[in-house]
């Protein structure tokens, strides 16, 4: 009864108009028992951050195909951790140049995930990220 | 964060604790339970409403229009023109699967213009399994946001065909959603939804067939209402207290208006608030808010004494003893009623 569910939000922040890929994760994420908070396209940072903190979710992935990851994920960081939410996890998907990873990475990020990426991957890399979160 | 300073600081208006609340409550956690007993007693003040209505026919959309026009009109919500807006949470459930026990929660899609809004409050729910149109702990969710001092709860059900009425019981004023094309007047006349209904709207009026639904609707409600509203609930039939039971003072009963609204230009919704507003008035008049407090009390306290009894009860049972009569009803030699007695026997 008292079993904890894994809630993730996933948003597609900007003006990115394909959301298909964050359909796909977002179903797989429901596949594998998660709750999924779905919101849609064009969401400010602060509509995420204010979404996380309602649904007090364990991690949030973000959906980014646009080229603005690099002012995007360091502003929804930054919100997260000024609503004191520094253990909720963040996951980019959609297309990140490779140079820019190490740099996501070392921001907090804890995996990008392309086209191509089998779900298990990422399925696993939340669950264990959102584990040691609450460790 | 200890407990009390948790049941604390949601009654300060901490979000942060608010949202951690509910997730404890809705996760039935030791902590939850220590912060909804602290936080009960600032329950009771909000208006509880609930949306229901099949997949598709705008709840979400709806409750976005609604409560942009709460937060935009404080004069025409409240009595006095020099009151701030009301303060609005929301209670969104959408299913979950009963394959992976994982669920996609949408409902915020067609709530996002009232981001960054500090007088709203949005929470998603699954429903973990329940049946009825919302969670099981749907009921302590909205107490805590009842507490922390919201004015108003909106509850918007999963997807609601024709049976899904346990929001009826949690509800002051319960909205059924039709939209047109959704089926003939036999389907108006069938027992569930439609009585459960204090408002009924019918959205997306600007599609063709609008005035056969709402015929269909009018017809079906002159019908159905005399019958007195009580609810199968966990396979018990609980009254829904209605406002034109004897000790009603004036002695009106409310006939449930239809309405016309269009969601996704806002057409119709101050006759909505309206409609809301009048239906919370006439259960003040007519003391159907307190009978319907106490309905929706009582079968909370039924259901927890039931679960508690039961667990008393296989605990004080010898070992095995359980065990043993089940295993006569599955050899068909006694059947559920006998074994019940069985036990209830072997247990003095």
């Amino acid at each position: 009864m008292s079993e904890r569910k894994i809630r993730v939000l996933i948003a597609t922040p900007g003006l990115d108009g394909h959301d298909r890929g964050a359909k796909v994760v977002a179903r797989a994420l429901r596949d594998a028992g998660m709750e999924v908070i779905y919101t849609g396209l064009r969401q400010t940072p602060e509509m995420i951050a204010e979404a996380a903190l309602q649904e007090d979710v364990d991690a949030v992935g973000l959906s980014i195909l646009s080229g603005a990851h690099m002012a995007l994920v360091p502003r929804v960081l930054e919100l997260l951790k000024a609503n004191g939410q520094e253990h909720v996890r963040v996951f980019l998907g959609g297309i990140v140049p490779d140079e820019d990873v190490p740099l996501l990475l070392s921001m907090g990020v804890i995996g990008i995930y392309g086209p191509g990426t089998l779900s298990d991957t990422y399925v696993t890399d939340i669950r264990r990220a959102v584990m040691a979160a609450h460790a | 964060m200890d407990e009390i300073d948790l049941a604390g600081q949601v009654l300060a208006g901490d979000r942060l604790a608010l949202a951690r609340t509910l997730s404890s409550v809705e996760n039935g956690t030791t902590q939850g339970m220590q912060a909804l007993n602290s936080l009960f007693p600032h329950t009771g003040k909000a208006h509880l409403v609930g949306l229901t209505g099949a997949s598709g026919t705008g709840k979400s959309s709806l409750v976005n229009q609604l409560v942009l026009y709460y937060r935009k009109s404080a004069k025409l919500s409240r009595s006095k023109n020099d009151e701030p807006p009301l303060r609005v949470a929301i209670v969104a459930v959408d299913p979950t699967s009963p394959f992976t026990g994982g669920a996609i929660l949408g409902d915020r899609i067609r709530m996002r213009d009232l981001a960054g809004d500090p007088g709203v409050f949005i929470r998603s729910m699954a429903t973990r399994g329940a049946l009825g149109g919302i969670a099981a702990a749907t009921g302590a969710v909205v107490q805590v946001l009842d507490a922390a001092g919201f004015d108003l709860v909106l509850i918007e059900t999963v997807g609601a065909g024709q049976s899904e009425v346990d929001i009826a019981r949690l509800a002051h004023t319960t909205i059924v959603v039709e939209a047109p094309g959704l089926g003939d007047d036999i389907q108006a006349i069938k027992a569930g939804i439609l009585e459960i209904a204090d408002v009924l709207v019918v959205n997306k009026a600007d599609l063709p067939g609008v005035e056969n639904t709402e015929r269909a609707l009018r017809g079906s409600l002159g019908l159905a209402r005399p019958a007195p509203k009580r609810v199968f609930h966990h396979g018990q039939l609980v009254s829904v207290p209605e406002q034109d039971e004897p000790h009603s003072p004036s002695g009106a009963a409310w006939v449930p208006p239809i309405l016309r609204t269009i969601a996704i230009d806002g057409t119709g919704i101050p006759e909505l608030a309206d409609a809301i507003a009048a239906h919370r008035a006439h259960l003040e008049q007519t003391g159907g808010w307190q009978q319907r407090d106490r309905g929706r009390l009582q079968a909370e306290l039924d259901l927890l004494l039931q679960n508690r009894l039961l667990t008393d009860f296989r605990s004080r049972l010898k070992d095995g003893t359980y065990e043993d009569v089940l295993a006569g009803v599955l050899e068909r030699r006694i059947s559920p009623f006998q074994a019940v007695d069985e036990l209830v026997k072997r247990n003095r």
